[in-house]
């Protein structure tokens, strides 16, 4: 059974993806497709709800860096929920924090947009 | 110096967690603090990811060798390897000039190497060496009682 399980919703003006799980070399092609499916969707503005992230490594830092790219150049942007202090960290260490619009909770991530 | 503890994992990626495992378990023996174990997890899983994507270039190509001890105050990892050479020191860091922003921030960062940035900023030593018989050996320290 994998460690991640991710899911998939198309609100009104966003698509939102939920992780719950690990997201490392073994399963970011599983969070990566996801994210991809938003895109050819149709959708750029997309947010990501990360609080049942426990881990995340390089791995998944690069799906979302890679997907962020595609939805920036077609004017969107992906808003981050609700991080662990562990994905916060990642996200600080990679120098990238600010390059995603963070917020603390899933309400305010979807209403940012 | 304390013993050795040695794994040998197959070297895919759904085998990466219990090399980790191994790994934490030894930082909890050595006394590390949480946010520590947490940075030994990390640096190992990225270390072990690259093993995979550089020296094998692909998964099942070879093992991992996995092994840590306690000399004084370090707590060592070591990774080896048969693949390929991949030296460490030769990947740029990715991280992006911090005066840049925004678009340019974004344009800027080499996201190839940001397991290797990982490694350099969570371990306190990251030593590498080459072997032609041997192959890599890829050593990860962390200074203990300085988290």
């Amino acid at each position: 059974m994998s460690d991640l399980t991710v899911s998939r919703e198309s609100l009104k003006r966003v698509d939102l993806v939920v992780a719950d799980g690990r997201i490392d070399s073994s399963t970011a092609p599983q969070f990566d497709a996801v994210l991809k499916e938003c895109l050819a969707g149709g959708n750029a503005n997309i947010v990501v709800n990360l609080s049942g992230v426990s881990y995340m490594s390089s791995a998944g830092l690069r799906a979302l860096i890679s997907a962020l790219r595609e939805a920036k150049g077609r004017g969107g942007q992906i808003a981050i929920a609700a991080p662990s202090e562990r994905v916060s960290e990642v996200l600080e260490l990679a120098g990238v924090a600010t390059l995603f619009d963070v917020y603390d909770d899933q309400t305010s991530a979807v209403g940012s947009f | 110096m304390s013993q050795e503890h040695v794994r040998t994992i197959p070297g895919r990626y759904e085998e990466i967690q219990n090399i980790c495992a191994f790994m934490v378990q030894g930082a909890k023996e050595a006394g590390l603090d949480e946010s520590a174990l947490f940075h030994v997890e990390l640096a190992c899983d990225e270390a072990c990811t690259n093993i995979i994507e550089h020296a094998y270039g692909d998964e099942g190509q070879g093992d991992i060798v996995a092994s840590w001890q306690i000399d004084g105050n370090d707590f060592i990892m070591m990774l080896h390897d048969d693949g390929r050479v991949f030296n460490p020191d030769d990947v740029p860091d990715p991280t992006m000039p911090n005066q840049l922003t925004g678009e340019a921030a974004l344009d800027s960062l080499q996201v190839g190497g940001l397991g290797i940035h990982f490694m350099r900023k969570l371990m306190d030593e990251v030593r590498y060496q080459f072997d032609p018989d041997q192959g890599n050996t890829l050593i990860l320290v962390k200074k203990i009682g300085q988290e």
